[in-house]
């Protein structure tokens, strides 16, 4: 069977079981695992497959395009994961081995559990209701004991099996906390199942009308959906933070004291260091530029586009990428404490705070359940007594009572506005990704924004197309498609088909480029760089970025930039003011290009050169004075500040971590999309009050009156259905009053 | 009354049934990569025989 596989590379496996299979079978296989952070296209998983199990000895490669992991089953000491790098670099993607060993994970199993145990509970729930509304339409019409209790004795035997399967990590939860003598939230649910389990299967041996074992099967239905979408959100996350972990440049080029380089694997760094970087590489370490000036694309820190001018003595950043020549770094930290590190570290301690959240929604839902109960309990005892009319009465009155207050109501309050609002976000293209997210939205007072890749797009916009020959503008274009520089980069895809016989072609970082055409110097880059007489230099009033073009003995050339804001910014944030929000802009970019866009946009309050832990302690400080933050961001550099506001909405332009982090993402080039999500929240808030008050006001009235005895157990279930119906239809509206709206501002 | 004695079976296995391909398709990694399968359906590939 091994031989038939590896007879066979070009036969790609069906799933991620045969990559482990196919190793099984053989002990000649092992497998490798690679993140591939830059697979983002539909075709690249059948590239990045095909090509790697071309190569000799490999007998699979399989992509989860999911966590972006790539692993492949090789022979033994066959081809290198060197080979495999450069198979896979040859074609753009940038990869880098981990160790899933290494990786705190998350446990795979324990996910899969928690999903099975959902799937048995909606099974049990669906059944059991069935066979329940057959009972209750049973007590209207004619339907006889021995049918009834025949159905309760069915429920039964689905209902207790799927409980005590389905409840166990409520059950594990809440007998650990009550061993150490606390109380979490699972001990009142883990009550309320067993409770109602305990009673209903009591009453189906006493052949008694009603049984609630749904009641208990919907509860844990319910809660475990709720458990098991916070986990994948969690492990999404997790799963980002180890992919980035892993593509830090793994190696590092050190110069020993005699002037010999050697690989140095980055753990062992120590400071004091000196390491190489060669052009268009990433700088592995924190530290400072050694000697000369350095072009440092610093977007993954500060989130600016332009690249940053370095001078020896300077600090550079570990993550940020090379863009000029070869430069020689002091290693100032070591791994653990580089910035990259540092934004992890961030973004994994605020996401500790936010469970809270989490835990409040669960304890309201959970303190209803002993409370109905306790209700119940009281008027049993109580009827039992202080009346003649016996126990069998008492227990009946109970039974009302718990109908009545099964908190169907109060459970739909929140969750049914949550599913309208979300669907018609989604519909508008806004991705709801945390379940409490609009409740915080809606509170929110303080809007902070980033700027580059949220106020403005990443891409500056080329001014002045139209002025330039066209003879110039091509050739420039050519020139411009040999540099990674952002201008540069605009340039030529202004141009894309521009290609031109250019030789002794060079690039100076911070200056230019520089080449030769058919025997003439052509140069483009900064004023100087191009000999650019001063007046012509300083003429006109342009403060946005700017590009030169000399061409021989030709008059220069001006390439006008400017930052692109997206097309409603202006609006967006004239809307927001007017909704009573206070704006701020927080950027990491550079002061006269933040002074300019809050100018341009409209926003009084603004802060520059913001580092992304500048960023977090910004908000924290606007919390501590009792604000309430939504923060707008797309970088890394606002993973953490986006984690530690109230509410975070990002573009779906954004980095995978801010993606992640964020309660929101929206599509497309309209900042739109956050006052339509900020107007929905703000309804479903007042939605939800509404419809607890409509939940309230109902069990004000029917639970005295069943506590006296004034309700049978079935008026008792038209009561509580009808209740559910009424939250039921007035969150509807939230969808037909916002449909009246859209046409009013549509005339 | 006699249907109920087939009715509520039939029920309760095509809902067994629901589970069970539930279960086959959670213990063969179908729920692995979710993303990957929207786009593996544009693959065009020839499977050699």
């Amino acid at each position: 069977m091994a031989d038939v596989v590896l007879q066979r590379p070009d036969l790609a496996p069906l799933d991620e079981a045969s990559v482990r299979e196919a190793k099984a079978q053989s002990e000649h296989l092992e497998t490798l695992y690679l993140v591939v952070a830059n697979a983002s296209c539909p075709s690249c998983i059948e590239k990045i497959e095909a090509s790697v199990a071309a190569l000799p000895g490999v007998s699979a490669a399989r992509l989860n395009y999911s966590t972006r992991r790539l692993s492949v089953a090789r022979k033994l000491n066959s081809c290198s994961l060197e080979d495999i790098q450069a198979c896979l670099d040859a074609q753009g993607y940038r990869a880098a081995p981990f160790d899933p060993a290494r990786q705190v994970q998350l446990d795979e199993r324990e996910a899969k559990d928690l999903l099975w145990r959902l799937a048995i509970a909606g099974f049990a729930a669906a059944n059991v209701m069935l066979l329940s509304v057959s009972v209750w339409s049973g007590l209207a019409s004619d339907m006889g004991t021995a049918t009834r209790s025949l159905f309760h004795w069915l429920s039964a035997l689905i209902a207790v099996p799927a409980v005590l399967y389905a409840g166990v990590p409520f059950f594990r939860s809440a007998v650990a906390a009550v061993k150490k003598r606390q109380l979490n939230m699972d001990v009142p649910i883990a009550l309320a199942v067993t409770l109602s389990c305990g009673i209903s299967f009591y009453r189906t041996i006493a052949g008694e009308a009603l049984i609630y074992f749904d009641a208990a099967l919907m509860l844990l239905f319910f809660l475990l959906i709720g458990r098991y979408l916070d986990r994948q959100m969690r492990r999404r996350a997790t799963t980002t933070a180890q992919n980035l972990l892993a593509l830090r440049a793994s190696s590092a080029v050190v110069v020993e004291t005699d002037g010999q380089r050697r690989n140095c694997p980055i753990q062992e760094l120590k400071p004091g260091m000196k390491v190489v970087v060669a052009s268009g590489e990433c700088i592995p370490v924190d530290g400072d530029l050694a000697a000369g000036f350095a072009e440092v694309d610093m977007s993954l820190i500060t989130g600016e586009s332009a690249p940053q001018i370095t001078k020896a003595g300077d600090e550079v950043f570990a993550g940020t990428l090379n863009l000029g020549g070869p430069i020689e770094v002091l290693v100032r930290a070591s791994d653990e404490d580089t910035l990259l590190g540092e934004i992890i570290r961030l973004m994994e301690l605020a996401e500790q705070r936010r469970g809270r959240y989490v835990v409040m929604a669960d304890r309201l839902a959970g303190y209803y359940a002993p409370l109905v109960h306790i209700l119940a309990l009281a008027t049993l005892i109580g009827w039992w007594a202080l009346s003649q009319s016996g126990f069998e009465a008492a227990l009946m009155n109970a039974v009302a009572v718990l109908i009545i207050t099964c908190p169907c109501a109060l459970g739909l309050a929140v969750p049914i506005v949550q599913v309208i609002a979300v669907g018609r976000l989604l519909r508008r293209g806004i991705l709801t990704k945390s379940g409490d997210g609009l409740e915080r939205l809606a509170k929110v007072d303080t809007v902070v924004f980033d700027k580059t890749g949220t106020l403005s797009l990443s891409r500056p916009r080329l001014l002045n197309a139209e002025e330039i020959d066209p003879a110039s503008f091509t050739l420039a274009a050519a020139l411009a498609g040999h540099s990674r520089h952002p201008l540069s980069r605009v340039l030529a895809e202004a141009r894309p088909s521009s290609t031109k016989e250019l030789s002794n072609l060079q690039e100076v970082p911070g200056a230019g480029l520089t080449a030769n055409y058919l025997g003439e110097d052509i140069r483009l880059g900064h004023p100087t760089w191009c000999a650019v007489p001063r007046p012509l230099r300083d003429a006109g009033d342009h403060a946005g970025p700017e590009l030169w073009f000399r061409w021989g003995q030709r008059d220069p050339v001006r390439f006008l930039f400017e930052e692109d804001f997206r097309a409603d910014a202006i609006e967006v944030i004239e809307a927001l003011k007017s909704m009573g929000l206070q704006v701020e802009l927080l950027s990491g970019d550079r002061e006269s290009a933040v002074r300019r866009a809050a100018n341009r946009l409209g926003i009084d309050s603004w802060r520059a050169g913001q580092r992304p832990n500048e960023k977090v302690s910004f908000i924290a400080s606007l919390r501590n004075r009792r604000h309430r933050v939504l923060m707008v961001g797309d970088g890394l550099n606002d993973a953490a500040a986006l984690t530690e506001a109230n509410a975070s909405i990002s573009p779906a332009s954004a980095i995978d971590v801010s993606q992640t982090m964020a309660d929101f993402v929206f599509q497309g080039d309209n900042l739109s999309p956050i006052l339509e999500t900020l107007r929905t929240a703000r309804r479903a808030q007042s939605l939800v009050v509404q419809n607890f008050v409509l939940a309230f006001l109902y069990n004000a009235i029917a639970v005295p009156l069943a506590i006296c005895g004034l309700v049978t157990p079935l008026i008792a279930a038209i009561a509580m259905s009808s209740s559910s119906l009424l939250v039921s239809l007035n969150s509807l509206r939230l969808n037909r009053r916002r449909r009246e709206k859209a046409v009013y501002a549509w005339r | 009354m006699t249907g109920l004695a087939y009715l509520i079976p039939a029920a309760l296995v095509l809902g067994l049934f629901g589970l069970l391909a539930f279960c086959w398709a959670l213990r063969s990694g179908q729920f692995d990569d979710l993303d990957g399968a929207a786009h593996r359906i544009f693959e065009d590939k020839d499977e050699p025989l």
